[in-house]
């Protein structure tokens, strides 16, 4: 336990953070192509196609659309969690998180709805409905985009992270209703299927579980690098950014 | 404390009042635009009145939220006001004024629309228009509570007008949802009572949460 403390306290530095990413960044860049070719192969060939479904090949965007799907939401908590240990602890590396992960999230939401919608063509012979599900998918998008706004519309960086991590603990209250929405009403997108036993044939299973794990470690390879960015951007002032730009640094990293 | 906070608020709307018309004029105004412009047919303005009613309101909040906090935050009154008692307390009675002052006129108001959109049309008793009533009392509070941790997060940020709205649509549509359904499902004559329990639930909630959101907010745009 003590051991996991300090760990969070050295990744409150910058320069800790900023340095070990470095080290992280090529070994998840490469897991994350490793199992994205392996999951793409399995998703878009080697898998069975849905029969019941009119285009039978329409299933297959199931396998990006479940994972950004998961990711949209997951991410969503991410970055509410690290406003709370900003605001909390006062951590002013964790505020770098949550401006790291919003466009990231956005784009994930982006994603899901996209594919949704090319799904829904071929299946539901619709591109958009107004189901809870997506209705409130199509908030959590609005919800990035407002903190993305909010968050470039001052002009102190310290007020700009304080304000938009308030609001993106509030709009934590989405995230539930998106995720209980197939429960909760009875409406055209289908319940939970991976969660529930043998709601979803074990051929689908494995490549699906092969791009969840791909697209996370995809997402969190795009954070980190964005969380790099915006560490440097946060501390160009200080002595060991400009140590590192210049390439003198001892335990300079290779990225 | 907040009584005498609530009485400052009072005192300064009460001289600025056409401040505080405006938005009800625009809630008035807005609503008489859909007999123009779909048909004038009872049956048809009916069916639609729910939803124009709400989304009519939800505007009409959203256009009063400018003068929440905003004058007091130019003028240097906010931050005396923070010194003077907790955020919390100061969002809490802000809240309270400006609902009395914005959401109160509007379900007062309400009823003169249910007429202009033919709500009671084909029955004889005004039942319509009681629950129309019922679910703006219980629902533009929550728009009040949320509109306010909204308002106090951009007080400092530059373009803010439209900002605002923004970062509150999404938080006010499950209000809309259930507060237009609400009249809907008696349109229908079926129960409304459970649409009016999730809006006096999605109430309490952010009776709870919003006035804290909205004083730590203040704090960082004030600090």
């Amino acid at each position: 336990m003590a051991k996991a403390w300090r760990w969070f306290h050295q990744l409150g530095s910058p320069k800790f953070l900023f340095q070990k990413t470095g080290q992280w960044l090529p070994w998840i860049w490469a897991a994350t192509l490793i199992l994205l070719v392996v999951g793409l192969y399995y998703s878009l060939w080697a898998s069975p196609i849905e029969v019941r479904q009119g285009q039978k090949h329409s299933v297959r965007i199931m396998y990006i659309h479940v994972p950004s799907a998961a990711l949209s939401m997951v991410a969503y908590i991410a970055m509410a969690i690290a406003a709370i240990v900003g605001l909390v602890w006062k951590m002013k590396v964790a505020f770098a998180v949550t401006r790291s992960i919003a466009p990231v999230g956005a784009a994930m939401t982006f994603l899901a709805l996209f594919t949704g919608s090319v799904w829904g063509k071929p299946t539901w012979g619709t591109w958009w409905e107004w189901d809870a599900r997506m209705t409130s998918e199509l908030l959590l998008l609005f919800l990035y985009l407002g903190f993305i706004a909010l968050h470039a519309s001052f002009s102190d960086r310290s007020k700009a992270d304080k304000a938009s991590s308030i609001l993106a603990i509030v709009g934590v209250i989405n995230i539930p209703i998106i995720y209980f929405s197939v429960k909760w009403w009875n409406t055209l997108h289908q319940g939970y299927s991976i969660t529930e036993k043998g709601a979803l044939n074990p051929a689908f299973q494995t490549p699906l579980f092969i791009m969840l794990a791909a697209m996370y470690l995809l997402f969190i390879a795009l954070v980190l690098m964005r969380l790099r960015a915006e560490i440097i951007l946060r501390n160009q002032k200080s002595r060991w950014v400009a140590e590192w730009a210049l390439g003198t640094s001892a335990k300079g990293d290779k990225s | 404390m907040i009584m005498t906070l609530l009485r400052r608020e009072l005192k300064v709307a009460r001289r600025n009042w056409i401040g505080l018309a405006i938005p009800l004029l625009f809630f008035i105004i807005v609503v008489s635009l859909f007999p123009f412009a779909v048909s004038p047919d009872a049956p048809v303005l009916q069916q639609l009145a729910p939803g124009v009613i709400w989304v009519a309101a939800l505007l009409s909040m959203l256009l009063s939220l400018e003068q929440f906090y905003r004058s007091d935050y130019q003028d240097g009154a906010l931050e005396q006001l923070l010194l003077m008692s907790s955020p919390t307390m100061v969002a809490a009675s802000k809240i309270l004024a400006h609902w009395l002052l914005t959401g109160l006129p509007l379900v007062i108001l309400s009823p003169l629309l249910g007429v202009l959109m033919q709500i009671n049309h084909g029955v004889e008793h005004s039942t319509h228009t009681w629950v129309l009533m019922l679910s703006l009392v219980l629902g533009t509070p929550t728009l009040c509570l949320l509109g306010a941790v909204g308002m106090s997060l951009t007080l400092a940020a530059s373009r803010n007008g439209l900002l605002v709205s923004i970062l509150i649509i999404p938080l006010y549509v499950p209000v809309l949802i259930f507060g237009a359904s609400t009249v809907t499902a008696s349109l229908e004559n079926m129960r409304y009572n459970g649409e009016l329990a999730i809006l006096g639930a999605f109430l309490l909630i952010t009776l709870v949460f919003a006035p804290f959101a909205s004083g730590r907010a203040l704090k960082i745009s004030v600090g």
